[in-house]
């Protein structure tokens, strides 16, 4: 549990930062809250060269609601994500979904940029973004650019992000008001990985379900977009109909490791019973 | 005018704070600002650093080592193999249950992460970096991971260090894994039991290997001192002395010039009491090099190398009539020990005290054969919060009884109370052997109903299996009742020994001048309490208030000589010396009164903190006088001074039990379980500390709910260890922590000398089957009447999908 020896470097701007990465192009990682890194260091299964600190660049740690769209830096931590009034009024699912990552100590240091752009399948975040229709700002020595949540995400740890670029921040579409949303997680014990786990962002227009959206975590080597789920549930009064159908459309895109908290079959049941049960919460929480 | 009033008898005992007090912890104040001095806490100059190759294969033969690219590497000062330590004849060393292990492997590894090379090195990183210099050869082997085919004509041969040693510690091997077999009481008598019974029932039971997991992982400090040849071992060890013997019996350094120092330790449970290859590679490596060695493992080597416990497969048979009084039971067990026996039990007992398996029943006739077998995991089998297999034991028996209560469509709780040894009974002679110092269940079992209600939980459990026929929920209800019987406090020397160490305990106390003292016991405390509950037991018996008396234990160069702590026996053996200490004291100070108040011995009588002449109160003298006055007064007869030492061999080990009931809803569709409320009530005989037993309590059901709940450490086909890491291996946080509900009743022991019979252990030996019992009960009605644990979310989902209820 002893990393390999690495070289520490600590930018204070975000040009610093990417012109450090270019010049250790292949051979730097980027250090934000840690929680991934450095237990796969320390298990040397990760043995950067160089480790490139973004903590101390101020342009990264802001949460602005405006126009319709917020946006997030990279370094802002779930603790901040937690306490931001402003994101729990515009999109709740977010504090939500903070307030089931590990304990209060990791939500102190991890951060949502880390949390998205590490590739890790049992990362909460990634799911929740790609059911809000996130877009991830990217920033090279080649300028910025931006990559929809739901095309990011390759294989386990494998990214749409060049090694040469950050993550600097998140933009979501502010969700319609009144919408209703939930993240449903099942998991042996805090500080966990999901069993399964499933975000639910939902419209209800007179009865009817006008909008639906649905991801999974942690059921396959990325985590899922379930359109076909979500397109399910639109159109219909989000009856057990309704969601049985979403249900089966969600289990039938999952390809769950087996792992010690179950065998392939019992995690794609329970992916499941948590998009039945997260639909059925954000029914209710619809106005 | 000023007068003082003398304080009152119930002010004097106050201030002792004595047995019954719920005096704080006096360890807290360091612990809680984190001023505790542990192993890795000790820095000496010119100090190097271990670390171990280890294998990742499960069985494989070394073909080579290559140390050449570790050795180069600057700060690297030596790598030990096998090689190196076999001109010391120290590349095996002796366990405690008769066996030999490989200190490094030797030609072949036979379980995952067996050490396999020993890097000393200027720091920790150095010493990791050159760790993965070490270029190991290996040539795999087909590996043996499930017990059931050990002992196959074709299983492959584990152990060809001992291939022609057929007669093991225990008796002849049958088969080349064989270890042992052991059995106890009438085999004859039980078949025939079972033969002739109304109704009998059977099932295989498994308790799964588990690990002790303490926060603190092993490791220790070796430091060889060249010019006066003394060897000083600082450890993280359950057992100092005995590690000091061994040590000496190993190395042939002489025992006067080996010193063993447990500083504190963060939590042993079972798993610090054994002898690990990193303390006698820190040793070697210190020896070799005249520098201090400091090697201490991660959780992952934690998890994987140091001793797992359980791993017990039991198939047990009971006799009963068709009105449910018990006629017999028949139980065989197959041990898996992984790939050397390194069990922790006294030597008489390969299998520990399993066959207190007749639990709190009155059974007539009974059996029990245990057959120990080799496989590629770790080795280990130790006593993790219990003592020697007695949670298995009883595992097994509360299990046995709610199966048999199934087929007899009996309450278990009624089953339970038509069986039970009665009061009267005691003490009672157990058919496998033993004979239990005394108890009263009958009346425990009935205080928890009541305090439960249980009745009304049988009710709620009836419309909650109704609802759930109806539709209307998804959760199913069980309740879970275990009534155990523990065997602690081993133990009688007659019976009970390490390697030969006679398992008595000891304590040395000398009174200073001003009428405080010291106390040194052969104990060691890895977060019992012990600096605050022996001065308590102190307090009572010579009158010095707790706060006064200083405990000392787990330096071998100052403390009395004992067996140390696990197996709940401190209190019953090294408690008993303290208060046999404490009465020595008093005996002598009696003289020193008597002499003091010019009057007879016999005309004196001991009143809280002083002696007083009969029938004259005002006339006495106090335990801080007479100290003094044993500093400065000739006293014709008397040595001056006021010392005493105590070795106390136990007449008989102490019988704690308890009853336990716990609710748990069921999730059918997840699999997860809430429990939902969990009673305990405790009888460990006279309560030293309630605050401490209390805690006590609670952290052993925290460990209980871990077991039953979710730890499993399984291996698979090719030997891989699965669930080594924290990611998989269950330790509960408060938020999977239920509130426990505590409660006791006390029957002293009639032979311990204040009628204590500890409690450390109880509550995972009564905490797993009851909560292994709420989650079978929440499907009974469904026809289950056994799972497999641990109860984890997947498997619970499996039982409630194999019982046709998932949706």
């Amino acid at each position: 549990m002893i990393p390999g020896s690495f070289d520490y470097h600590r930018p204070r701007t975000l040009n610093e930062a990417v012109g450090l990465l270019a010049d250790h192009a292949g051979d730097a990682f980027v250090l934000a809250g840690g929680h991934s890194l450095i237990p796969m260091m320390k298990l040397r299964m990760a043995t950067p060269e160089h480790l490139i600190d973004i903590q101390d660049i101020g342009e990264l740690t802001g949460i602005d609601v405006s126009n319709g769209t917020i946006e997030i830096g990279a370094a802002v931590t779930q603790a901040a994500l937690i306490a931001s009034d402003a994101l729990a009024d515009a999109c709740p699912i977010l504090r939500e979904t903070s307030l089931q990552i590990a304990d209060p100590q990791i939500r102190n240091v991890g951060t949502i940029g880390g949390n998205v752009a590490n590739g890790d399948p049992g990362n909460d975040m990634p799911a929740v973004m790609q059911a809000l229709d996130a877009d991830y700002m990217l920033h090279g020595s080649g300028g910025q650019r931006s990559v929809k949540a739901r095309d990011f995400y390759e294989a386990a740890y494998f990214t749409a992000r060049d090694e040469s670029e950050i993550l600097t921040s998140i933009r979501i579409p502010v969700p319609a008001q009144g919408h209703g949303h939930s993240y449903q997680k099942q998991k042996r014990k805090i500080g966990d990985y999901a069993t399964a786990a499933a975000a639910v962002i939902l419209s209800v227009s007179d009865g009817k379900c006008t909008g639906a959206s649905i991801a999974l975590t942690n059921v396959a080597d990325t985590p899922l977009w379930a359109e076909a789920a979500g397109n399910a549930l639109i159109g219909t009064d989000l009856g057990p109909n309704a969601v049985s159908a979403a249900v089966d459309a969600a289990r039938a895109i999952t390809d769950p490791a087996s792992d010690g908290r179950g065998p392939s079959e019992y995690r794609t049941h329970v992916a499941g019973i948590m998009v039945k049960r997260a639909i059925e919460a954000a029914h209710e929480r619809a106005a | 005018m000023n007068v003082q009033t003398p304080p009152s008898a119930e002010e004097r005992v106050e201030k002792l704070q004595g047995l019954g007090s719920s005096r704080k912890r006096v360890e807290d104040a360091r612990f809680t600002q984190g001023k505790g001095n542990y192993v890795d806490d000790i820095k000496l100059p010119g100090m190097l650093f271990g670390d171990f190759v280890r294998s990742p294969y499960g069985h494989a033969r070394i073909k080579s080592i290559n140390k050449d690219a570790a050795l180069a590497l600057p700060g690297v000062v030596a790598v030990l193999t096998a090689e190196d330590l076999k001109p010391l004849n120290l590349h095996y060393m002796p366990t405690l249950a008769g066996d030999v292990q490989a200190v490094l492997a030797d030609e072949k590894v036979l379980f995952q992460n067996q050490e396999v090379a020993f890097v000393v090195a200027e720091d920790r990183y150095i010493a990791a970096d050159a760790v993965d210099l070490v270029e190991v050869d290996y040539e795999e082997l087909p590996a043996l991971t499930d017990a059931f085919k050990a002992m196959d004509a074709d299983a492959p041969l584990l152990r060809e260090d001992i291939k022609d040693k057929m007669e093991g510690a225990h008796g002849p091997r049958k088969h080349h894994n064989h270890i042992f077999h052991w059995e106890e009481g009438d085999e004859a008598g039980a078949s025939k039991a079972l033969a002739d019974a109304e109704v009998t029932v059977e099932e295989l039971i498994t308790y799964q290997r588990v690990h002790p997991c303490p926060l603190e992982t092993c490791g220790c400090v070796a430091s060889m001192d060249k010019i006066n040849g003394k060897l000083t071992l600082w450890g993280t060890f359950q057992a100092p002395h005995a590690v000091r013997t061994v040590a000496s019996l190993i190395t042939n350094i002489p025992e006067h010039n080996i010193r063993v120092i447990s500083p504190d330790i963060g939590g042993g449970f079972g798993n610090k009491v054994g002898v690990y290859p990193g303390y006698i590679c820190s040793a070697v490596a210190s020896i070799v090099t005249g520098v201090p060695i400091k090697w201490v493992e991660d959780r992952i080597e934690n998890l994987t190398a140091t001793a797992f416990a359980r791993d017990y497969h039991m198939t047990g048979k009971l006799a009963a009539t068709k009105d449910g009084k018990i006629t017999g039971l028949h139980c065989h067990v197959l041990a898996d020990h992984g790939a050397f026996d390194a069990c922790a039990d006294p030597t008489k007992f390969p299998a520990g005290f399993f066959h207190i398996c007749t639990g709190s029943y009155d059974i007539p006739v009974a059996y029990v054969g245990v057959d120990g077998v080799y496989t590629n995991k770790a080795p280990g089998g130790v006593a993790y919060r219990c003592s020697f297999r007695v949670t298995e034991a009883a595992y097994m028996i509360e299990r046995m009884i709610d199966i048999l209560a199934l087929k007899l469509e009996m309450d278990p709780v009624e089953l339970r109370m038509k069986n039970f040894i009665r009061k009267e009974q005691f003490p009672y002679a157990s058919a496998l052997g033993w004979e239990y110092d005394s108890g009263d269940y009958h009346t425990a079992m009935q205080k928890a109903l009541d305090s439960v209600s249980h009745q009304a939980l049988r009710d709620e459990q009836a419309q909650n299996r109704a609802a759930f026929d109806r539709g209307e929920t998804r959760k199913l209800m069980g309740i879970g009742v275990a009534h155990f019987t523990e065997i602690v406090g081993a133990g009688p020397v007659k019976n009970c020994d390490i390697l030969g160490l006679g398992m008595f305990d000891s304590c040395e106390i000398r009174i200073h001048p001003t009428g405080s003292a010291i106390a040194r016991l052969g104990t060691i405390s890895q977060g019992q309490g012990h600096a605050t509950t022996f001065a308590q037991i102190l307090a009572s018996e010579i009158g010095i208030p707790a706060e006064d008396i200083t405990l000392e234990e787990g330096d071998t160069d100052t403390a009395p000589y004992g067996l140390g702590t696990y197996g709940s026996r401190s209190t019953p053996v090294a408690g008993a010396a303290t208060a046999m200490a404490g009465r020595k004291i008093r005996a002598k100070a009696q003289m020193i009164a008597a002499y003091l108040l010019e009057v007879h011995e016999d005309d004196l009588e001991w009143d809280i903190d002083r002696f007083q002449v009969k029938g004259n109160p005002e006339a006495h003298k106090t335990m801080k006088e007479i100290a003094f006055a044993s500093y400065n007064q000739a006293i014709p007869g008397l040595e001056p001074g006021l010392e005493a030492v105590s070795y106390y061999d136990p007449p008989n080990m102490t019988y704690p039990f308890g009853a336990y009931i716990c609710v748990v809803d069921v999730d059918v569709d997840t699999g997860v379980t809430d429990v939902r409320s969990f009673y305990a009530l405790d009888d460990c005989g006279t309560r030293i500390n309630p605050m401490i037993i209390e805690g006590q309590v609670h952290g052993g059901l925290t460990e209980a709910l871990a077991i039953a709940m979710g730890q499993d450490i399984s291996y698979d086909e090719i030997g891989n260890v699965q669930g080594g890491s924290l990611m998989d291996f269950f330790l509960p946080t408060a938020v999977e922590t239920p509130v426990w509900q505590t409660d006791h009743t006390t029957t002293p022991s009639p032979h311990h000398p204040i009628g204590a019979k500890g409690v450390g252990e109880s509550p995972n030996v009564g905490g797993v089957p009851a909560l292994s019992n709420a989650v079978i009960d929440a499907f009974a009605h469904k026809g289950l009447t056994h799972s497999q644990m641990p109860h984890d979310h997947w498997r619970v989902w499996k039982t409630a999908q194999s019982l046709g209820l998932t949706g």
